[in-house]
């Protein structure tokens, strides 16, 4: 049981964008720099590390290498694979960490230099690895179709349609326009999304996320420490894993995934249940994927994630405000790094004080990553304060 | 889709699954169905998913199914693929239980839709492989 046993001290991103002149290791030092100078620690304090994995710099064991780049010896070091849903699964690992004095400070970062790091075919070979050798990849399906497929077969079933996927890109790019650290771009119009350019149906390039340079990083310990700490730290009060299939052939559902059952844990764990969360930060890949995860985490009820985001509840200032930081859309999408900006995120909000950006009600927020095709789930809830 | 010979690439062959490429050489589509339980499974594995069994055989499949989703791809993964986008991918729901992944090929294969009734087809690969496919039935 976690609840209230670990803290999220520091967090941060790196630039992020095109960053042309930083390699993917400098993009991870940059951003763990940033999350210790916010936690008040340096370097010399972390005695635990945990990193993500990297396409466009493939090493070996990445985990050791950013270790050596930064000149630390931890006691605890791993690299983890879980594609998107690696950020969460890494702080559970963590906070597993320091909750029982494996380590003391674990720092944890993701990330590479995907949009200059390598050449946009190179990109779309790379990531068409994610299907099945063997089995799918004869048949020609790029990442997206994936999650078309999925996209398709819950249009089938549960009547969401294509202007309500568009509307979770209008949203994430509007909210991206208040933040000052994304990509400068224009604002969507639903019909921005439907006219662009078809990659795989219904999957339009609006509807998929962006491809950038970006690492993130956060600093766990625990909870004796937040007294000495400079800023409010985010207390990590529930947390849970599902992890159903990898390929999406496998799949036994598309319309039911391992999310549902991640959120439970975590709400378990927490004692919280959906109700309670004042804002959240979804795995936003492609526009369906949010709609799904708002379902199946409570958000919504099962087959109006769609009406949600179309009513509008989920701006800044809605009911339920999603993806505040401009998410995988709009924000950044740099591999693993995806889902960790929206952990970051969270630990501001959390904190207050992000202006324009700020949500009004910032006690509780629900965090959620996913890897693979909604394959490997992870739910996070955060608070403002213990639990 | 074009309907004759492509360059598309050759298949890796999992090495657990020479009987399925086998097959496919001959037109036929087999799938390992468990001693234990009797179920039909793929990805082919050497341990049944649902009893853990490793007693099984390569057994025939009827190669029918149904459309359990689809999408139309317009940018491919690769050259050979990019001379043919758009193409459709879809999973397919066999009789036997197992879903596949595969293209729809053939006559009406642009308005293919879920729940289309297919039947396997085998398209030539490289110089000496298969990949079953699947088509409307009847078309």
């Amino acid at each position: 049981m976690l609840r209230n046993k670990a803290i999220i001290a520091g967090a941060a991103d790196s630039d992020v964008g095109k960053v042309p002149e930083m390699s993917g290791l400098a993009l991870n030092a940059q951003a763990a720099q940033r999350a210790l100078a916010d936690a008040g620690l340096a370097l010399s304090d972390v005695d635990g590390l945990i990193t993500a994995y990297s396409m466009t710099e493939p090493y070996f064991m990445l985990g050791s290498v950013l270790a050596e780049y930064l000149g630390i010896t931890p006691s605890l070091c791993a690299s983890l694979t879980v594609g998107g849903a690696t950020p969460g699964i890494a702080l559970h690992q963590a906070a597993m960490a320091v909750a029982t004095g494996e380590a003391e400070v674990v720092l944890v970062t993701a990330g590479e230099n995907r949009a200059t790091g390598q050449s946009r075919d190179d990109a779309v070979k790379a990531l068409s690895h994610v299907g099945h050798p063997y089995f799918e990849m004869p048949y020609g399906p790029i990442v997206p179709s994936f999650y078309a497929l999925i996209a398709q077969r819950y249009m089938h079933e549960n009547g969401t349609t294509r202007e309500q996927m568009a509307h979770v890109a209008v949203a994430a790019r509007a909210h991206a326009r208040m933040n000052p650290a994304a990509p400068a771009a224009e604002a969507l119009s639903v019909d921005d999304v439907l006219a662009s350019k078809p990659i795989s149906s219904p999957l339009n390039m609006l509807d998929c996320c962006l491809i950038s340079d970006a690492a993130s990083a956060f600093v766990v310990t625990k909870p004796e420490r937040a007294p000495d700490l400079p800023h409010r730290p985010a207390w990590l009060l529930g947390i849970g894993q599902c992890h159903t299939h990898e390929h999406v052939t496998m799949a036994k559902d598309l319309t039911a995934f391992g999310s549902a059952h991640s959120g439970a844990k975590a709400y378990a764990m927490a004692g919280l249940g959906p109700a309670d969360v004042d804002f959240a930060e979804l795995y936003d890949c492609f526009t369906i994927v949010p709609i799904i995860e708002a379902e199946e985490l409570g958000l919504a009820p099962k087959g109006e994630g769609g009406q949600l985001f179309e009513s509008g509840e989920t701006r800044i200032g809605g009911r339920c405000p999603i993806n505040t930081h401009g998410g995988l859309l709009s924000y950044a999408q740099a591999g693993a790094s995806g889902g960790m900006h929206g952990i970051v995120e969270a630990v501001r909000q959390l904190r207050g004080g992000e202006g324009v950006r700020q949500v009004a009600k910032h006690d509780i927020a629900l965090v959620h990553n996913e890897g693979g095709v909604l394959s490997s789930h992870c739910t996070m809830i955060l608070g403002r304060d213990a639990q | 889709m074009s309907d004759g010979p492509t360059d598309l690439p050759a298949p890796r062959e999992a090495p657990d699954a020479g009987p399925y490429w086998q097959a496919a050489r001959e037109d036929r589509l087999v799938m390992q169905n468990c001693y234990g339980c009797g179920t039909y499974r793929f990805f082919p594995s050497l341990l049944c998913p649902e009893c853990g069994s490793e007693e099984q055989v390569w057994g025939p499949c009827s190669g029918r199914g149904t459309i359990y989703s689809l999408t139309t791809v317009h940018r491919a993964p690769s050259p050979a693929f990019r001379k043919i986008v758009p193409y459709t991918v879809a999973l397919i729901e066999l009789e036997e239980g197992p879903r596949m992944m595969t293209n729809i090929v053939g006559e009406g294969r642009n308005e293919a839709a879920i729940g289309d009734a297919v039947e396997v087809c085998f398209e030539a690969r490289g110089t000496d492989a298969k990949v079953p496919q699947f088509k409307l039935a009847g078309a």
